[in-house]
C-alpha cells in the first residue's frame, strides 16, 4: 500500500479546498534524497487537527501550497516542488497523561531546487516564512535541519574559521580569553580605550564592544575605533602577543557598516563585530567582505532569545548556529552552561558541536535528528559570555572544551584590585587548568584545589576566588532535551 | 624592561605560569603523543608577535614516540641556544585541523627588552602602528647577548 494520500488527476484539481494531505504534501513512504533539505518541526496541532494533516499543512505552506486548489500547479513538475512530510512522531512526555498538550516531531523533505544557492534569506523565506502563523497549528518550532552537502557547497562558510584564526593570532591549545567593556553605555572613547588597554595588557586576548555600542552621543564610532586601536597596539607591544578588540560595525545601513569595517581595517584591527539583528543578508555580505579583507567576523546573537528560548514555538538555537556557519561568521555566542544566561548542558554541547565538528551523527539527546556532513565549511569559534568567572574554570573547560572564547566581562573589570589584575587572574586560572588537563589529572574534581594552589603564588587570582567564590546562577533551563540518554546493556 | 605581568613575552600556552620544569614539559609532551600529534622544537631571536617562522630545530618528530627522547631534544636545543626563545609545538594532521594544537615556550633569553610601538600619524586622527623588537636592531645571532 502506498503511503501517499494524494488525490490525483481531475479530482485533485477541482476548484475548492481539500486537506493538505490530499494535495500531495504527505507521503510516509518517501525516502529523502541525499540532496534534499530536511527540516524537523515540533508541531502542536489545533484541537481536532490530526498530526499528519498538521505536518502536511506545514510542508505545504513552507513550499508550494496556498489555501485552495490552483490549476496552475499543472503547468509545473509540481510533485517535485511540493515539500513532503514523511514522518510524524509523538514528542516524549507530551499529550495524554502529561501536563503538556500533545506535540509531534514532523520530518519534512524539500527538493534543493526550491532554494537559491548561497542565500540564507531565500532558504528561511521558505522554511520559516509564512508557516509559523498558520491557524492549523497552535504552535510550531523548527528544531533541526539536515543540509545536503551539495547545498552547503553553495555557501562560503566562515570567513576565517577556527584553524586560521588561531594561526593568525598565534594562540593554540587553550581557550581564548575575552571581556566585554563595561559599562555598556556612557563611556567616552578615551575612557573606553582605557578598559581595553588594561584588560589586554593584563593577559586577555580580546576585548569586545557590546551589542548596543554603535555610534551614540556619548561616543561616536570613529572615536571609539581610534582609541581602541591605540589600546590594542600598546598592549600588543607590551606583551609581545597579537591582541584584538571586536569593533562593532553594526549600523543603520549596509553602506555605513562597510565604511566602519574599512576604517577598522585601515587601523589594523584583526577582528570586527556585527549583531544578529542586522539580518541574514547583511551578515552574509559582511562575511564576504571579511574573507576579502583578512578579517575575523564576530557575531553577537542579539535578539535570538525572542524566538529561540521557548520550547513550543519559534526555532531552536542550533538551527541558528547552522545558518550562521553557512552564512559565514567566525564567532557566535553559544552559551556558557554555568553562567547567567539560559543553557542546558546537553543543548549547549549540541550548539558547540554544530559549530565545530566536520561531521555530526544523529544524537537525540543533543537535539541532532539528522546526520550532518559539514562539507569542509570552516569551523566557527563559540563564545561563552555572561556571568562567568575564574573560579569556574574547571567547569568551563569541562563543558566547553578548548575551542571557545571565554568572556569574563564583570569577572575582569569587576576585580577588586583593578582590570589588569582581573585579567591576570583569568589567564592564570586558564593556563593552570589546561596544564592540569593535559597532565591527565581529574581536573573537574580537583579544580577548586588546583585554583587555590595557584592562588598561593598569584594574589590577583586569590582575590578573584574570594570575591566570586559562591556566585552561581542555578535556574531551570527552559530549552531542555526531549530525549535523555539511558544506559544500555549488551543483553 | 617589559612592564606587563611577569615582565616577559606571553606568547604560548603557559607563559603566565612559573617556568615549566623538565617533568612538567614531559607531561605536556605525553599529552601530544597521546593525541598522535608530532612534536616540533623551534627557536628564534625574532619574537615579534607576527614572526611566524621560528627556526626549526630539526624536523617535526613524526616517528619519535618516547617522551624522554623528545625531552632530550628540547634540552639539546636549550644547550645550543641558551639565549633564544624556544617553543615546543605539536602538529595535528587530522582532516579539519592540519595545524598546530599546542605551542608553549620552554626557554627565554635572560633579559627580555620587549617591543617599541611606532606611531605613524596619518590623515585626520588616524594612526598607523608598527611594533618593533628592541633587540632586533642588532643582526640575527647577536640580539640577546
Amino acid at each position: 500500500m502506498s503511503g501517499k494520500s494524494e488525490t490525483t488527476g481531475k479530482e485533485r484539481y477541482k476548484s475548492g479546498v481539500i486537506p493538505y494531505k490530499k494535495m500531495g504534501y504527505w507521503d510516509e513512504d518517501y525516502v529523502p534524497k541525499d540532496t534534499d533539505v530536511i527540516a524537523l518541526f515540533r508541531i502542536t496541532p489545533q484541537a481536532g487537527v490530526p498530526a499528519d494533516e498538521a505536518a502536511a499543512a506545514v510542508a505545504g505552506e513552507s513550499s508550494t501550497a496556498t489555501w485552495t486548489v490552483v490549476w496552475t500547479d499543472r503547468l509545473t513538475a509540481c510533485d517535485m516542488y511540493r515539500a513532503k512530510a514523511f514522518r510524524v512522531d509523538p514528542v516524549p512526555n507530551t499529550g495524554e497523561g502529561t501536563k503538556i498538550e500533545a506535540q509531534y516531531f514532523a520530518y519534512i523533505a524539500y527538493d534543493s531546487d526550491l532554494f537559491e544557492p548561497g542565500s540564507i534569506a531565500n532558504l528561511t523565506a521558505s522554511i520559516i516564512g509564512n508557516v509559523f502563523g498558520m491557524k492549523a497549528v497552535k504552535a510550531l518550532r523548527l528544531e533541526d535541519m539536515r543540509m545536503p552537502v551539495s547545498y552547503l557547497k553553495t555557501f562560503q562558510g566562515p570567513a576565517t574559521g577556527v584553524v586560521v584564526e588561531r594561526e593568525r593570532l598565534d594562540k593554540f591549545g587553550r581557550p581564548l580569553l575575552g571581556a566585554t567593556t563595561k559599562p555598556k553605555l556612557g563611556l567616552s572613547g578615551r575612557n573606553y580605550g582605557r578598559v581595553v588597554y588594561e584588560a589586554l595588557k593584563g593577559g586577555l586576548d580580546f576585548v569586545k564592544d557590546d551589542e548596543n555600542i554603535n555610534s551614540q552621543a556619548f561616543m561616536h564610532w570613529r572615536d571609539r575605533f581610534l582609541y581602541v586601536m591605540e589600546a590594542v597596539n600598546r598592549a600588543s607591544a607590551a606583551t609581545g602577543e597579537v591582541k584584538g578588540h571586536y569593533l562593532n560595525v553594526t549600523a543603520g545601513t549596509m553602506d555605513e557598516m562597510i565604511e566602519r569595517a574599512e576604517f577598522a581595517k585601515s587601523l589594523g584591527s584583526v577582528i570586527i563585530m556585527i549583531d544578529l539583528v542586522i539580518g541574514y543578508t547583511a551578515i552574509q555580505s559582511m562575511a564576504k567582505w571579511c574573507r576579502n579583507n583578512d578579517m575575523i567576523l564576530h557575531l553577537h546573537r542579539a535578539g535570538n532569545s525572542t524566538y529561540s528560548r521557548q520550547k513550543n514555538h519559534g526555532m531552536n538555537f542550533r538551527v541558528i548556529c547552522k545558518w550562521m556557519r553557512m552564512a559565514g561568521v567566525d564567532h557566535i555566542h553559544a552559551g556558557t552552561v554555568v553562567g547567567k544566561l539560559e543553557g542546558d548542558p546537553l543543548m549547549i554541547k549540541g550548539f558547540y558541536d554544530t559549530l565545530l565538528e566536520t561531521h555530526t551523527p544523529v544524537s537525540l539527546e543533543h537535539g541532532f535528528f539528522f546526520e550532518q556532513d559539514w562539507a569542509s565549511l570552516n569551523k566557527v569559534m563559540p563564545v561563552a559570555s555572561g556571568g562567568i568567572h575564574a573560579g569556574q574554570m574547571h567547569q568551563l573547560i569541562h563543558h566547553l572544551g578548548e575551542d571557545v572564547v571565554l568572556q569574563f566581562g564583570g569577572g575582569t573589570i569587576g576585580h577588586p584590585e583593578g582590570i589588569q589584575q582581573g585579567a591576570i587572574a583569568n589567564r592564570v586560572a586558564l593556563e593552570v587548568m589546561i596544564q592540569a588537563r593535559n597532565e591527565g589529572r581529574d581536573y573537574l574534581a580537583e579544580g577548586p584545589e588546583i585554583l587555590q594552589k595557584a592562588a598561593k603564588w598569584c594574589s590577583p587570582l586569590k582575590s578573584a576566588l574570594d570575591t566570586w567564590k559562591d556566585i552561581t546562577f542555578n535556574y531551570e533551563s527552559t530549552d531542555t532535551p526531549d530525549f535523555i540518554p539511558t544506559a544500555t546493556t549488551s543483553n | 624592561m617589559m612592564t606587563n605581568p611577569g615582565n616577559k613575552i606571553t606568547q604560548g600556552q603557559f607563559s603566565f605560569l612559573p617556568e615549566l620544569t623538565d617533568d612538567q614539559i614531559t607531561l605536556q609532551i605525553k599529552y601530544a603523543l597521546k593525541n598522535n600529534w608530532a612534536v616540533n622544537i623551534e627557536y628564534t631571536d625574532d619574537p615579534h608577535p607576527r614572526s611566524t617562522y621560528w627556526e626549526m630545530y630539526g624536523m617535526p618528530m613524526f616517528d619519535l614516540k618516547d617522551p624522554a627522547g623528545i625531552l632530550m631534544e628540547v634540552n639539546e636545543c636549550r644547550k645550543t641556544f641558551p639565549n633564544y626563545y624556544i617553543r615546543v609545538t605539536a602538529f595535528d594532521s587530522t582532516r579539519g585541523w592540519e595545524t598546530p594544537r599546542m605551542s608553549y615556550i620552554v626557554n627565554r633569553p635572560k633579559e627580555e627588552p620587549g617591543f617599541r610601538l611606532i606611531r605613524e600619524e596619518r590623515e585626520g586622527r588616524s594612526m598607523g602602528y608598527s611594533i618593533v623588537s628592541y633587540a632586533s636592531d642588532k643582526p640575527e645571532g647577536e640580539r640577546y647577548g
